[in-house]
């Protein structure tokens, strides 16, 4: 279980639930204290309710009910990375990288600094003039995440960023975000179905029960910020993958002996 | 020569060598059959004096074409920036969707042929051109607004969230993500508009009647009255070239602006 934290929490969830307009129970009673600069991985069985609350703490919607707190005070800029790329088509990379700093009435030639920093981060810096279609999926995956980026975002909320991508591509972007997040240590909570994929990037796995609940398991991941293949080997990382899979079982057989019963 | 290069003048062959032979073989089977036929000018004149027609009356007939596309456009673009606007507000306001959508369908039904003479009474004869625009607004206005409703509500919700994560105002998103998203809508509702606004001017001048509109239909009739059959086919070619050059100018400015982005124009640049 995670130590208790010293110094206030970031991000404070407190007996969080959600309804949907149809009255579908997705969230109830999640409670976690998110530390600053750590790196948390939501892992659940499909339609636990994972992507609702990155939404919820991003402020995209409301909670039903509790509380989501920043002791600190709700940082500015909180970066948010979706499944697909969400690019605008229409708009070349550069564009699209722009366009938090355009909605906040910066000027291209003004943020073209960032604009730059932040393409050369992902290793995307000879595309600025490319169009999203002229892309692979793991480019635009990289624009998507330059975007995030380019705000220098104390909190960046990732929903199964790479879950479309290829292995090798996925491998790769997860080396990509971890010496990064190495790096700068913003606060990410990121969101996946991937075992092996939470274990190389995360400090810390919250398990989501199948059926609307608390998180099942909460699992501390204790290696070097910056990880490579070695960390990929490390007997840690597959006794650490082995511990999540197995609440992520009992989650799920637990989520279809309720709907049997029901 | 290439396989592919050999392709493409294949393909280039089949796209406009073969239209236009076969619009030469249709045009001479036609001289041909009304020469050895000897069909009277008064009821089927044949291509050529069809042409001589629109050689003697080009002055008047290109009056008349300027008319109709003066007519045309700015009915056409009355009905863009409208439907466009109603839109946006049906989108943003589900009252507003709700109490006058309807009325916006019962428009599109009604025959144009039944309001034109309302129109006419409302506007004054002497107005008739402002009439005629009228209507062919009506004509034109239906498909931008239905086809820009469902554009703007098939937007990525996704980039909607996004915008409004970054703190995007109602007005950035509708310009910023909207907009963008319903522009291959609005092209393909603007071809379908641009007909439309001719159909909806040329009717409106047949109802207005001889003497109060000079547009191309108005030839049409005053040549019927005449028997100048040979006029009135040099007016319908016009007619036909005026409708043919709308759309594939707006073909190729959809082209233009889909280019980089969108599927459509990708297939069409193959």
């Amino acid at each position: 279980m995670s130590i208790p934290l010293l110094t206030p929490p970031l991000l404070r969830l407190c007996d969080i639930g959600h309804q949907f307009a149809d009255g579908t129970t997705a969230l109830a009673g999640v409670s976690a204290d998110i530390a600053e600069g750590s790196f948390v991985s939501l892992v659940g069985p499909s339609g636990c309710g994972k992507s609702t609350l990155l939404r919820l703490i991003a402020g995209l919607d409301g909670a039903s009910s509790g509380q989501i707190v920043w002791p600190g005070g709700r940082p500015g800029d909180i970066g948010f990375v979706f499944q697909d790329a969400t690019l605008m088509p229409w708009a070349s990379v550069a564009d699209n990288v722009w366009l938090p700093h355009r909605l906040r009435g910066i000027s291209r030639e003004e943020a073209q600094p960032l604009i730059d920093e932040a393409l050369e981060r992902v290793g995307l810096g000879g595309r600025y003039g490319a169009y999203p279609r002229e892309l692979s999926g793991g480019m635009r995956m990289r624009v998507s995440i330059a975007r995030a980026l380019s705000l220098k975002p104390q909190v960046l909320l990732m929903d199964e960023p790479f879950a479309a991508l290829d292995e090798i591509t996925r491998e790769k972007l997860n080396d990509d975000l971890n010496h990064l997040w190495a790096e700068h240590k913003w606060t990410v909570i990121y969101v996946t179905h991937s075992v092996y994929e939470a274990t190389f990037l995360s400090t810390r796995i919250l398990v989501m029960p199948g059926t609307p609940g608390g998180f099942v398991a909460d699992e501390d991941v204790e290696a070097p910020a910056r990880r490579d293949d070695g960390w990929r080997a490390d007997p840690d990382f597959a006794q650490i993958s082995a511990n999540v899979t197995g609440h992520l079982r009992r989650a799920a057989a637990r989520a279809d002996g309720a709907r049997y019963m029901s | 020569m290439s396989s592919r290069s050999h392709l493409k003048n294949e393909s280039l062959l089949m796209r406009w060598g073969v239209p236009v032979l076969f619009g030469f073989a249709f045009l001479g089977v036609w001289e041909g059959l009304v020469t050895y036929l000897e069909v009277p000018a008064y009821v089927l004149p044949g291509p050529v004096a069809i042409f001589e027609a629109l050689v003697n009356g080009f002055g008047s007939l290109m009056g008349s074409l300027w008319v109709t596309l003066r007519i045309t456009i700015a009915a056409f673009l009355i009905a863009l920036v409208l439907g466009t606007g109603f839109a946006v507000l049906f989108t943003e306001s589900r009252l507003a969707a709700r109490a006058l959508y309807p009325y916006a369908v019962a428009l599109q039904v009604t025959p144009i042929v039944a309001i034109a003479p309302l129109i006419l009474i409302w506007v004054g004869l002497d107005n008739a051109e402002a009439a005629v625009t009228i209507l062919a607004v009506i004509a034109a206005f239906f498909p931008v607004l239905a086809n820009m409703t469902s554009g703007l509500r098939a937007a990525d919700q996704n980039l909607v969230d996004l915008f409004r994560l970054y703190g995007a105002t109602r007005w950035q998103i509708i310009r910023g993500v909207r907009l963008p998203s319903a522009l291959p809508y609005l092209l393909s509702a603007m071809k379908i508009s641009a007909g439309l606004a001719l159909i909806g001017t040329v009717v409106a001048e047949f109802v207005a009647g001889s003497g109060t509109s000079t547009g191309l239909a108005w030839r049409i009739i005053e040549a019927g009255n005449r028997l100048q059959v040979d006029r009135m086919f040099a007016a319908l070619v016009l007619l036909s070239f005026l409708g043919i050059s709308l759309f594939f100018a707006l073909s190729a400015l959809e082209h233009y602006l889909l280019r980089h982005w969108h599927d459509s124009a990708e297939r069409k640049a193959k």
